[in-house]
């Protein structure tokens, strides 16, 4: 990244492997990106590509028996001064729980499994905007429940839920999905994060409730400028979303750089590839597609060197013995492959 | 368009094992459970042939050898191999005027192993005097655990109350996992009107305390009836009380599997109902249903305990741990011969035994879980 | 690629298709209601085509294509299917021993590879089932045939030994095909075949089955929610909304020029995988009714921007605006969507 703003999160060669009784999955195996204030960073993978375990790691919510095993995940907090590292935090201490939330809020795949079916969507809202106070109110004064129920359903009406009133005393499963993930964004909003972390948040809705969530966060970003992580799997919402992306597979970055370089100068193999594959709106109908070759890896099976060399078109005799690292390839480009420097990762 | 797969041995083990084995694979990793597998196995084995395992004949009285306490086996003397038991002095009490036997350590009585003994058969095919251990004397007596208050063997008699008391358990457990498969089976599967009076019968069942049901039924049985009829009642009695537990998880199991893609496509190939149900569906959660029965032994084992302990269940002559347990009713027999409590820790262990073999079973029954 | 033979009689011919769950309240599981989830079905697959059934989630559209393979039972209307003999049947009504002689020449592959082939029976006992079932050759020829069928789906025969537990999504997926085609269908059923599996396997799964379709002269009902899937493999493609089917056209010609306002808006609504194409503008607003209780008139009205009154109150019928192009909507060829 050429910018010369400092970083709201610095991620560096981060590691996170699980112990099986098979065997030692490496689901993340030295991850780097940045992600600059009030940008907009779009993470695409396949199933497997670590993308998820990544954001886990970021919010020190990876579960036994998984464990980050190496790397850093500076952030910037908002009091200024210098950036804490995440995974150096106790996952169940006090800062992490402030951040947690406070600072970097998640939107994850299935509302309906984040939101308890016990308490009205508003209740739980109130909540958080209670236990976050001191971000809405200078004096740092505990807001009443009246105030915070206010301030909810104008984070309802924001994210375009109509007739908030009423909707903030609805139980999650009252809601339709699209209402649901729109509530889930409010509650996400509720303690004015720096960081979003969105985790395939449209792969649960249908198409056109999709467009309207991508349109909201579009929105939402401009007003608030906040920082988002979108993740997915699919390239036409990263298109439309992201304006700087990063390409994973099996735990590593292969590629990343701004969002019209990505797609219309890829560099990568795979990146090549895998835009190549996807059926498009406008392409020629009933024809054999152009493919990535064989199957992805099995986590307990990863190929030594580069991870794509087995099913990579341009394969050559370095890559299966030693792993590319990530460097410059192009003026605001970076990627992982032999075929544009030779630099390696040790071990 | 040739998908390879990479080919490692390890992998290639995997790929072709069935489901069987998998479970084995899993269960085999659960220390525990395999330790209580092993126990089991060797209950069982006192289930075939108790007599194999006893000194001497389980009836055989003596009134004058009452109360005779634990003779510990010993396997070394002299620094060589010669096993023996210490042997028993009475003593008249000078008050009481009652026999009073201590082991005194000095005098040693030598015992065989594998050696003949008394003549018993097999399974009722064929005769043998083989046993596991017998005083080398044949006019001897040994009490391994003691005797009590007719002067028979403890030991022998508990040989005896295992094959009883696990064949229950066993016996009990297939006949209420028979009925509680068909039965909730049909609840599932045909669904309707079936299905609503199979479940008012189960929570009917379930409603009744299990105690005055059991009590009811057994005063029922005929006073004049033989120990092995009474057995046989209270079996199916244990059973007909028992299969409600196992007739809803099957019923959920069905309910479920009705649903799934496999069992869809099953019936669109052409597959008839019996074979999706015996092909497709019943497969499925074997697995579980041997799971939950050997949970369920247990629980057979500790009903029929009771029974008999409250002298409601199998009857004296026939000996079973609950018929046992029942010398031991007396405080005063208690303070006198504690080892006649030896068939409550029998109970214990099996019924240990088997709860960590069905957790771990259960644990390994879906290899597909994960 | 190829047309669909033209004028020939249709291999499936759908007409008025129903299927109502009813909706029970109270301890008595008294009926208080229906929920309409296929309400007026019409459309007819010519054979070696590919017909694209695309819709969101609750259209109907799934309950649509299991009334075809009688998964479900429908609640009315006909559904012809010209067998192998050349005889016309209507399998809504047929017995279900009278389908078993039928269930060889219809067959489905399923969206889930991991819930559809049986987890406990080898590759050989699960694709060759459908052969042992219906009584087709011997042990020995059911072997050689499995081994064809999985060398046709690009897996190798070595693996029918193996169990479903040792193969990724993508691989089971080429299994699924095989079964369903053992029995060399004529029709298949594919209900979202491609959307669980990951975006470089689709499309191998993709050309597979056009290879597939062009070698064995099979016929598809594609059942999908992802429309640039659809438009890729679909001859012509069929829209339903809330029960109801909206527009049948080619494939060129809906994409071209819709002529319902909610494929138009289906059709905005696709993110480009294009940073420089935005996709922003005609955003659907509002939700899908609930097909226990629709709108009046055309379902449609209270979320289209160009709903008139008429809309409100008169249900519109499907009707042809051009040859072969169907739409159930008041204002088609009048206003552009």
């Amino acid at each position: 990244m050429t910018s010369d703003q400092t970083p709201l999160l610095s991620v560096r060669d981060l590691k996170v492997s699980f112990t099986l009784d098979e065997g030692l999955v490496r689901a993340v195996d030295g991850t780097s990106f940045d992600v600059m204030p009030g940008q907009v960073l779009g993470v695409v993978g396949e199933s497997g590509c670590g993308k998820s375990v990544t954001m886990r790691a970021i919010l020190q919510l990876v579960e036994r028996p998984g464990r980050i095993t190496g790397g850093e995940i500076r952030f910037r907090r908002r009091d200024g001064g210098e950036p804490v590292d995440l995974a150096r935090l106790s996952p169940r201490g006090a800062e992490m729980r402030d951040i947690r939330g406070g600072e970097i809020a998640l939107i994850p795949q299935e509302p309906m499994a984040a939101f308890s079916p016990v308490h009205t969507v508003g209740d739980q809202i109130v909540e958080a905007i209670q236990l976050h106070s001191h971000r809405w109110e200078a004096g740092g004064r505990k807001l009443s429940r009246r105030d915070a129920r206010d301030i909810t359903v104008g984070l309802f009406r924001d994210v375009g839920i109509s007739m908030p009133e009423q909707r903030v005393d609805a139980f999650s499963w009252q809601l339709s999905g699209g209402l649901r993930q729109r509530a889930m964004i409010a509650m996400a909003l509720s303690c004015k994060p720096s960081l979003l972390i969105a985790d395939e948040p449209t792969t649960a809705i249908d198409v056109t409730t999709q467009a309207q969530v991508l349109a909201l966060l579009r929105d939402l970003q401009a007003k608030y400028n906040t920082a988002i992580i979108f993740i997915t799997h699919d390239l036409g919402v990263i298109a439309q979303m992201a304006s700087y992306v990063v390409v994973m597979y099996l735990g590593r970055v292969m590629e990343e750089g701004p969002v019209d370089e990505i797609f219309h100068a890829p560099k990568h193999p795979y990146t090549k590839a895998l835009l190549r594959s996807i059926p498009s709106l406008y392409g020629e109908t009933r024809v054999a597609l152009p493919v990535i070759s064989g199957a992805l890896p099995h986590p307990f099976n990863r190929p030594p060197g580069c991870p794509f060399h087995p099913r990579c078109p341009d394969v050559m005799e370095r890559c299966s013995a030693a792993v590319p690292s990530l460097q410059p390839v192009a003026p605001n480009q970076l990627a992982s492959c032999f075929l544009y420097h030779d630099q390696a990762d040790a071990g | 368009m040739t998908t390879a797969i990479a080919g490692k041995e390890a992998e290639d083990r995997v790929a072709v094992a069935s489901n069987w084995r998998l479970v084995w694979w899993r269960f085999r990793r659960h220390h525990l459970a395999m330790a209580s597998a092993g126990l089991l196995i060797f209950l069982y084995l006192i289930v075939l042939v108790p007599d194999f395992f006893s000194t001497q004949n389980p009836e055989q009285t003596d009134a004058r050898q009452a109360f005779i306490p634990v003779q510990m086996v010993h396997l070394f003397d002299d620094g060589g191999v010669s096993p023996w038991v210490p042997a028993i002095v009475g003593k008249r009490h000078p008050v009481t005027l009652r026999m009073e036997w201590t082991v005194d350590p000095k005098k040693k009585v030598r015992v065989r192993f594998f050696a003949p003994g008394y003549s018993y058969r097999v399974l009722g095919m064929f005769e043998t005097n083989l046993h596991l251990v017998v005083p080398a004397d044949p006019s001897m007596r040994i009490f391994l655990l003691g005797s009590d208050r007719l002067g028979r063997d403890q030991w022998s008699r508990i040989m005896h109350g295992t094959q009883t008391s696990m064949t229950v358990g066993l016996v009990a457990v297939i006949l209420s996992v028979v009925l509680g498969v068909v039965l909730g089976g049909l609840s599932g599967y045909v669904g309707g009107k079936t299905d609503q009076v199979i479940q008012r019968v189960i929570e009917l069942l379930q409603s009744v305390p299990t105690i005055p049901i059991w009590l009811a039924l057994s005063a029922a049985l005929p006073r004049d009836w033989t120990p092995t009829q009474v057995f046989f009642a209270i079996t199916v009695i244990l059973s007909l009380v028992g299969w409600t537990t196992l007739g809803r998880e099957v019923r959920g199991r069905f309910l479920a599997l009705r649903e799934e893609d496999f069992v869809l496509a099953a019936r669109l190939a052409g597959c008839s109902r019996m074979r999706i149900i015996l092909r497709h569906m019943v497969p499925t959660f074997t697995s579980h249903i041997i799971a939950t029965s050997s949970l369920a032994i247990p629980v057979m084992i500790i009903n029929e305990t009771s029974l008999s302990f409250l002298g409601l269940g199998i009857r004296p002559p026939a000996i079973s741990w609950g018929v046992l347990l029942q010398e031991a009713q007396n405080i005063q027999t208690l303070a006198l011969a504690p080892w006649l409590l030896t068939p409550g820790l029998v109970v214990i262990v099996s019924v240990l035994a088997f709860n960590l073999v069905g957790d771990g079973l259960r644990d390994a029954a879906d290899p597909y879980s994960n | 690629m190829s047309a669909p033979p033209a004028m020939s009689e249709p291999l499936l011919d759908v007409r008025g298709l129903q299927k109502f769950f009813p909706i029970t309240k109270g301890f008595l599981q008294r009926t208080v209601g229906h929920v309409r989830a296929v309400d007026g079905v019409d459309f007819t697959v010519n054979e070696g085509e590919t017909l694209g059934l695309v819709g969101e989630s609750g259209c109907g559209k799934t309950t649509a294509s299991r009334c075809i393979l009688r998964a479900v039972d429908p609640t009315g209307g006909e559904i012809l299917y010209r067998t192998r003999a050349g005889k016309v049947v209507d399998l809504a009504t047929l017995s279900s021993s009278e389908l078993l002689p039928l269930r060889t020449e219809i067959q489905m592959i399923f969206q889930d590879p991991f819930g559809s082939l049986n987890p406990r029976m080898t590759l050989l006992d699960n694709v060759g089932e459908p052969l042992l079932v219906n009584g087709i050759g011997n042990r020995r020829e059911r072997t050689d045939r499995v081994a064809e069928l999985l060398r046709l789906v690009g897996l190798r025969p070595e693996f029918m030994h193996r169990f479903p537990h040792a193969f990724s999504g993508g691989q089971r997926q080429r299994i699924a095909i095989a079964r369903a085609l053992a029995t060399n269908p004529r029709l298949v059923v594919a209900d979202e075949p491609v959307s669980a599996l990951d975006v470089s396997i689709q499309a191998q799964v993709l050309n597979l089955l056009l290879e597939l379709q062009s070698r064995l002269k099979l016929t598809f009902l594609f059942v999908a929610h992802d429309l640039s899937v659809v438009r890729h493999i679909s001859d012509r493609i069929a829209v339903m909304y809330v029960g109801q089917l909206v527009e049948l056209a080619p494939t060129a010609e809906i994409f071209g020029q819709p002529q319902h306002p909610y494929t138009a808006a289906l059709m905005r609504a696709v993110p480009v995988a294009d940073p420089r194409v935005r996709t922003a503008d005609g955003i659907l607003g509002g939700e899908v009714p609930s097909p226990a209780a629709p709108p009046s008139g055309c379902y449609f009205h209270p979320r289209c921007r160009h709903a008139v009154a008429r809309c409100r109150v008169e249900a519109p019928e499907l009707r042809e605006i051009a040859p072969g192009h169907f739409t159930r909507c008041h204002l088609a060829g009048e206003v552009t969507f």
